[in-house]
């Protein structure tokens, strides 16, 4: 049947305005109804997350953390594998970092020690999702469960190692010690000549990202391993009969995503914190579900999605801070909003939007 | 027989996008008779039924049932005038009884006990009324196909339907299930039910229908009656020309073999032997059929011969590559390495990947050749290539390998696995139910192809539901039952004999 088709701009640009602009729409309401006008808000909004240089600095900051966890879910829902896990995968990532940063900081400049924080990240990342990976190729334990049981087990386990066993000594912090010059990624305004990001944190991290973009749309498209990813995503018996082996095929796709999430921790540790402490995460994993369903699985869409999302974080703080009506709670909800439209409402407009591609396409004689 | 008219269709027109699934189509059904609907795949006969069953709405025309003028919103305004439909790919939910799933949607009120008991009442009635056995407790996934589909029309009749459609009824059924089926939709019509018999299986409306209808490229182009006209006139109204229904092919020559199986023992899941101490071998040069009610494990023989299904013990050697099955980690791949191309049964199950687009479909399991790119990487140009000429080389239609593999009509997506198979010049092809769910004249194509790498000295193994099919191409038949091989004739032997055969007539006298 060719009923149902939409060209592929409108399912990966339009779909995700309109979505957007809903969202947009009911939070107005919300704004309305809490006695605030609500284009003045959305200006604030706006002009908060890009108006001003710090204001774009913070916004390409939490960008790159929504790009890393909504790649990391991306690459799994390939393999229509949800990983929920994101959230412990960037926590324990963060070990990685710490150990390449504590080891090298003060022994060598930054961009040796780059690598080995990279590396670490994206090792620790993959470890973590291993185990649940192994537990759904080999004993069909839902990876759904398992990653959001380690979570919590991540969340744990950093506690204890933060307050027992790596914490500066003589702190009450949980906390390791401060990195020296060598633990610390140099900020996207000293590289970038003529731009001035003020306080804000973005740093080399999000070429990392933006790299890391580009490293999962060549693998889920350019290469073969991508291919039995998809293949095995789409028809699981398909794939068996191709050869394409379903251990092998949840593992790899789960550690690369672990890793992916792992590499959030770059940006967060070595970027900005230049220290290991507890829950730095703070949501990104979870948000990045969001991301990657917003951004339909695809790199680009991810980047665009994880912008909105850095917008909406950053221009939401000054929101709060310019309208105190508007509390953070009122910006979470905002956010919640797009998740719920972006993710959860996703197929809400798509039936009257193929409708109307149906009416354009028609008077267009295509040869049957 | 009545002239009452059940259902009228007049000047129905449906358009998808650019496409005109149906033009203009008028068709009077009589009450109380059973009705055929024949056309190639995509000629527009499961649309006019969709319409009527509300799954889709008519751009233009009129439906009239009973005589009444109606709009048919909805699969609930269908039940609700008396218009049950069974679906070719069965609506049932396996792990729910049988009972469980004749009364879903329809459970009559929030406490379950009340309906189920009204419900089995009911059932009990139907069994007696129309001769539809089935156990109302059984597991539904557990019963075999034939039965499953009783369960599709129980539903429909313990919703009150008087008007049936039958979407394909007869493309998972064996010949015995098929004749059962007929005899029911007899019984069913006798006691004043009217019957809509979709098909493209020429011999089944010659069997059991009153009337004909042929659908082409979405018109209706004739109504016939069923007794006044023959399979050589409708395949020509259904085609637009005549087509061969007979197989040309020359003796065989067989030469060494090629492929052999020894004492190959298959377990399914649920701990039962399907496949028992099979051996056989197939020739270069000779294409060797399997004969067998389905579900007497021919798929599972496929399947563990390819790889994908573990085989408890036995050895296939394959261009004279030994595999132990049991020993080796099954991996569908490697066999494929040593010259093995295989055809799965179910296309949309296994073959193929519908999301994808058709070129990426045309590497499915050979997406590890250096052909499809050097290393890890894919050479899509060199893909679309290989695509394209297969393309070319059987004819797909559209001609288009960026196309969604889900938009190709049934036939020209079987032609996609068998391009894909066939043409990277495999020793062995294991093909099953190659025609299953394909319109004429692309099965013409497809039994030429088979014959035509029978010619170019490789072996082929074929399993087929359909006796007519296996007794055209094979030069030797095999037939199964009950995970047995227990014969092996040629293929000139009567029907009746296979028959007997199939239906394990040989081992009941031996016992």
């Amino acid at each position: 049947m060719t009923a149902g088709q939409m060209p592929r701009w409108a399912d990966y640009i339009l779909m995700p305005a309109i979505n957007v602009a809903a969202a947009f729409f009911v939070s107005g309401l919300v704004v309305l109804a809490i006695g605030e006008n609500p284009i003045d808000a959305v200006r604030i909004l706006v002009w908060g997350a890009f108006g001003w240089n710090e204001g774009i600095g913070f916004t390409l900051f939490y960008a790159t953390n929504f790009i890393f966890t909504g790649l990391a879910v991306a690459v799994a829902f390939h393999a229509s594998l949800f990983n929920i896990g994101g959230e412990g995968q960037a926590y324990i990532g963060g070990l990685g970092v710490a150990f390449a940063c504590l080891a090298l900081d003060r022994f060598v400049p930054w961009w040796v020690t780059l690598p080995f924080a990279v590396a670490g990240a994206a090792a620790f990342g993959a470890a973590w999702a291993y185990i649940p990976a192994v537990l759904q190729a080999k004993r069909g334990s839902h990876v759904v469960i398992t990653t959001i049981m380690f979570n919590f087990i991540a969340a744990s386990l950093m506690v204890y190692l933060l307050v027992n066993v790596m914490a500066k000594e003589g702190s009450m912090q949980p906390e390791t010690r401060t990195f020296e010059e060598g633990g610390r990624l140099p900020l996207l305004d000293t590289i970038l000549p003529g731009v001035d990001f003020g306080s804000a944190p973005a740093n080399l991290s999000f070429v990392l990202a933006l790299l890391a973009c580009v490293f999962t749309w060549v693998l889920i498209w350019r290469t073969k391993l991508g291919y039995e990813i998809r293949t095995f995503g789409a028809n699981q018996t398909a794939a068996i009969y191709a050869g394409i082996s379903p251990v092998r095929i949840t593992v790899i796709t789960m550690l690369i995503s672990g890793a992916m999430a792992g590499m959030m921790a770059v940006n967060e540790i070595m970027g900005s914190q230049h220290r290991l402490l507890i829950e730095f995460v703070s949501g990104y994993g979870f948000v990045g579900i969001a991301v990657a369903l917003m951004g339909r699985s695809h790199p680009l869409g991810i980047l665009f999605a994880a912008l909105l999302f850095g917008m909406l974080y950053q221009g939401g703080a000054e929101l709060a801070f310019e309208m105190p009506a508007i509390t953070r709670d009122m910006i979470v909800v905002i956010q919640a909003l797009v998740i719920l439209f972006a993710g959860a409402l996703e197929h809400m407009f798509r039936p009257a939007l193929i409708k109307l591609f149906g009416v354009l396409s028609a008077p267009a004689t295509r040869p049957a | 027989m009545s002239e009452q008219l059940a259902i009228e269709l007049e000047g129905i027109d449906k358009r998808f996008g650019a496409v005109q699934a149906n033009k203009d189509i008028n068709l009077k059904v009589k009450k109380g008779s059973i009705h055929g609907i024949v056309g190639e795949n995509g000629a527009g006969k499961s649309t006019l039924m969709s319409i009527l069953y509300g799954f889709y709405h008519a751009d233009g025309g009129e439906i009239r049932v009973d005589g009444k003028t109606v709009t048919i919103a909805s699969s609930q305004a269908a039940i609700a005038l008396g218009i049950g439909m069974v679906h070719q790919h069965f609506m049932l939910v396996d792990n729910f009884t049988v009972l469980e799933n004749v009364i879903l949607g329809a459970e009559g009120g929030a406490r379950l006990s009340e309906g189920i008991g009204r419900a089995r009442a009911e059932l009990k009635r139907l069994e007696a009324d129309y001769d539809l056995k089935v156990d109302p407790d059984a597991i539904t996934g557990d019963l075999p196909v034939g039965l499953q589909q009783r369960v599709e029309i129980l539903k429909a009749l313990f919703r009150g339907a008087d008007i049936l459609i039958l979407d394909e009824p007869t493309g998972v059924l064996t010949p015995p299930e098929a004749d059962h089926l007929f005899r029911i939709l007899r019984v069913l019509r006798d006691e004043g039910k009217t019957v809509l018999l979709i098909t493209h299986k020429l011999r089944e409306i010659m069997a059991v229908t009153d009337e004909v209808s042929v659908m082409r490229r979405g018109e209706m182009v004739a109504t016939r009656e069923t007794s006044k006209t023959s399979m050589g006139e409708l395949a020509e109204l259904m085609v637009g020309r005549r087509v061969l229904l007979d197989v040309e092919k020359t003796p065989a020559q067989p030469g060494a073999p090629l492929l052999s199986v020894e004492g190959l023992n298959v377990r399914d899941a649920r701990g039962v032997d399907v496949v028992k101490d099979v051996s056989f071998e197939v020739r270069a040069g000779e294409i060797v059929g399997i004969a067998g009610v389905s579900g007497n494990g021919q798929s599972e023989l496929l399947e563990a011969i390819a790889g994908i299904r573990p085989a408890r013990s036995g050895i296939v050697t394959i261009d004279g590559t030994r595999i132990d099955l049991a020993a080796a980690r099954r991996d569908p791949a490697e066999i494929r390495s040593y010259g093995l191309a295989h055809v799965p049964e179910d296309r949309h199950r296994m073959g193929l990947v519908t999301r994808f687009h058709e070129y990426e479909n045309a590497i499915l399991g050979y997406h590890r050749d250096p052909a499809c790119g050097r290393g890890a990487f894919l050479d899509l140009d060199a893909i679309r290539a290989t695509a394209r000429a297969g393309i070319e080389k059987y004819d797909i239609r559209p001609p288009d390998c960026s196309l969604k593999t889900a938009n190709f009509s049934g036939g020209n997506q079987q032609k996609i696995v068998l391009a894909r198979e066939i043409e990277r010049d495999p020793a062995v092809l294991l093909v099953g139910q190659p025609t299953r769910g394909v319109d004429i004249g692309a099965i013409e194509f497809i039994h030429k192809r088979l014959v035509a790498l029978r010619d170019a000295g490789k072996a082929v193994l074929l399993v087929s539901v359909e006796l007519d099919e296996v007794r055209a191409l094979a030069d030797r038949v095999l037939v199964m039952f009950d995970g047995r091989v227990v014969g092996e004739r040629a293929p000139e032997t009567a029907e009746s004999e296979l028959g007997l055969l199939m239906a394990g007539a040989t081992q009941e006298a031996a016992e």
